[in-house]
């Protein structure tokens, strides 16, 4: 089968295309960048009453090597990047780079990349062998290598015993394992994931978790993954890109995304916050005083500059208010407990803010626990209250 | 999906009220085709009447007609391959056409089915005009189309193209036309709804996994879409094996089919039983072809 080899049409080629990871190839090499979007922009039915931006404006640099994650609500443009990164839609401007290489009018089929479609797309009429032939075959490997990759492939995502099997008679989570060595077989410089999870039930979706991150390092491909699921994201990403509706929100590590989110969608998007409208009362070196109507002043550190009277977002996390009674600070009303198994979730009445504080196993070991209408006082674990402009 | 089946009588066990549903379509192929068959197979064993009809004495002479010539004087038998010319033509004729309706038809189905739903509708609709037409009156139509004096003819005449009208009737080549004509719809329609179904992620995985758009037609969309081929290659060959109307008045009569044969037979020749045998081979025929796709199917279904 070298027929794939043999390209009939006169559409550029990625020389690299052909014979991906070579020996001394940039893949493994650590700090290089695999893929880079500059200037992207991607507008639906351009010119027409309908047209739609899809992406505005976005830069994104992904290291090779890196487990990357894109994330966001649905319709926020996450899965049109990844799209454009395979080919599957072309950019209406900027520029996508692949190891160096710019791939932006390059075809699915010229670039060095494979896919894991959200519903898998296994050819139905195929073995899983055949399935995970495919790509090897269409690149022209001689039989006897792609017979061999194959069984590794198979014995990699453990369905060696469903080797002959096709699909139609698989579980979900089997399908995803396919799925995930068909696009592996042909050693992809890059390895890009739509949602392969959100089509399996919990249980599977943790077990899938810790698999595809120890597939990603013992194949050292660079993993570039869309979820909606935040969880999912912090769980196995080295790095996350949060993005909504178009625009690049924030790029960093999960504990940079949890811990520092510079933007309230972020703040809300990644794990439950508290936001609060505050106004700055003074700034003194790098602290800033900040008045939270009806319930008083605090203080948090900010970055950007500030001037005072300036209205700006505080986000605390639920686990990081701390509720107690008998100081003679309460000023809030507690006016819903739920219980969560492994915490206790208060709902309160600050003024005229409603807050969430969510305490470890709360009322047991000496915790102390509150009801529905007790009043209690609020406090704020040093460095929790981040300030966000915007 | 399975629906909730009505119970129709709380006395009568749904499984029992519900084959009755079956009785009156079953009662129909009863009467007016199993009946028939039989009626048919038992002609082809006797002898033709005078007059028509049969007379009832054994014989295996219809069988031996199709494919022997019985000498006059000496009752012996020589070979002759006049009939199974007909029939090899037929056949031909036939592959011919379902090919060419499936050659047509991919595109168009292709095109249909990737619209949006309301201009989906509206080339379905016109896809389906011609059958509000009589066949007969369409298939004559045709001839005036073809005809030496006919509107293609004189157009190329006209414009100095040709000298002479080119032979587009009364010939092979306007048989087939009818043939195409005729059953394309009967192509397009199963195809339109393979590619409807068809999950055109799967192109995209081929893309991805290095396929050429060809490689990608052959290996993914046409093996995908086989249930919809065979159906459409059946609903397209089977009729027009037999068919009479495109071959009597396209061909003139004089390019003669199976299904005319036949028909000679039971009218001017005045001879049922080989006219019945005939059929009989033309059935025979038919269930070959859908024997061997059936079993392909299961062999496919094996691997």
């Amino acid at each position: 089968m070298q027929r794939a080899i043999k390209h009939p049409d006169p559409r550029p080629r990625a020389e690299s295309n052909i014979v991906p990871m070579a020996g001394s190839d940039p893949v493994r090499h650590p700090n290089s960048v695999a893929a880079e979007v500059r200037n992207l922009r991607k507008t639906y039915n351009a010119g027409t009453p309908h047209a739609h931006e899809a992406l505005k404006d976005v830069d994104l640099s992904i290291r090779a090597n890196e487990f990357f994650t894109l994330l966001g609500p649905s319709g926020c443009g996450k899965t049109t990047l990844l799209r454009i990164l395979g080919g599957f839609e072309m950019l209406t401007s900027g520029t996508c780079r692949i190891f160096g290489e710019d791939v932006s009018r390059l075809p699915p089929e010229a670039r060095p990349v494979n896919t894991v479609f959200q519903q898998y797309a296994l050819f139905p009429h195929m073995t899983v062998r055949r399935n995970i032939a495919f790509g090897l075959e269409m690149l022209g490997k001689p039989r006897a290598e792609v017979e061999s990759t194959v069984e590794r492939m198979l014995d990699l995502v453990h369905m060696t015993d469903y080797a002959d099997r096709r699909p139609d008679t698989m579980s979900g989570g089997q399908r995803q394992r396919v799925a995930l060595a068909r696009a592996l077989a042909p050693q992809p410089k890059l390895l890009l994931l739509d949602e392969p999870l959100s089509a399996l039930d919990l249980k599977l979706r943790q077990k899938m978790r810790l698999e595809l991150k120890s597939l990603q390092r013992e194949t050292g491909i660079t993993f570039i993954f869309v979820t909606h699921d935040q969880e999912e994201a912090l769980a196995m990403s080295d790095r996350v890109a949060v993005i909504s509706n178009g625009h690049l929100q924030q790029v960093g590590t999960p504990e940079d995304i949890y811990e520092q989110p510079q933007s309230r969608f972020v703040a809300d998007f990644i794990g439950e916050s508290n936001l609060i409208e505050a106004k700055v009362a003074g700034v003194t070196g790098g602290e800033a005083s900040l008045d939270i109507e009806g319930f008083g002043k605090v203080h948090a550190p900010v970055a950007e500059r500030v001037e005072d009277g300036q209205k700006v977002w505080l986000s605390i996390r639920p686990e990081r208010l701390v509720l107690g009674s008998g100081d003679g600070q309460e000023r809030a009303k507690v006016t819903d407990r739920t219980y969560l198994g492994n915490a206790v979730e208060y709902h309160l009445h600050v003024g005229e803010h409603a807050l969430t504080a969510r305490s470890p196993r709360g009322g047991l070991r000496g915790r102390q626990d509150f009801a529905p209408g007790d009043v209690v006082s609020v406090g704020f674990e040093p460095g929790s209250i981040k300030v966000l402009l915007s | 999906m399975s629906a909730r089946p009505l119970a129709l009588s709380s006395r009568i066990p749904a499984r029992v009220a519900h084959a009755g549903l079956l009785w009156p379509s079953l009662g129909v192929i009863l009467a007016f085709m199993v009946a028939p068959i039989a009626i048919m197979l038992t002609y082809s064993f006797l002898v033709p009447g005078a007059y028509g009809g049969v007379e009832w004495t054994f014989s295996t002479a219809a069988y031996e007609q199709i494919l022997f010539e019985r000498d006059f004087l000496d009752d012996s038998l020589t070979f002759t391959p006049d009939y199974l010319i007909i029939v090899a033509r037929s056949l031909l004729q036939a592959t011919v056409a379902t090919l060419l309706c499936l050659v047509i038809s991919v595109p168009t189905a292709y095109y249909i089915a990737t619209r949006p739903d309301r201009v989906k509708n509206i080339w379905l609709f016109l896809i389906t005009i011609p059958y509000w037409v009589n066949l007969l009156i369409r298939t004559i139509a045709l001839l005036f189309v073809l005809r030496d004096d006919g509107p293609i003819n004189s157009a190329l005449i006209d414009v100095g193209v040709i000298g002479q009208p080119l032979a587009l009737s009364y010939n092979g080549f306007a048989i087939s036309l009818g043939l195409i004509y005729s059953f394309l719809p009967f192509m397009v329609l199963p195809l339109y709804s393979a590619f409807e179904r068809f999950d055109f992620r799967l192109l995209e995985a081929a893309y991805d996994l290095y396929a050429s758009r060809r490689v990608a037609f052959f290996r993914i969309v046409l093996p995908v879409m086989r249930p919809g081929l065979i159906a459409g290659s059946l609903l397209v060959f089977i009729p027009s094996v037999g068919s009479y109307l495109a071959p009597d008045i396209l061909g003139g009569g004089k390019t003669l089919m199976i299904g005319n044969l036949i028909g000679t037979q039971f009218q001017a020749a005045r001879n049922w039983p080989f006219g019945a045998a005939l059929s009989m081979i033309l059935l025979t025929i038919t269930l070959i072809v859908l024997f061997w796709l059936a079993r392909r199917a299961a062999q496919q279904q094996m691997n």
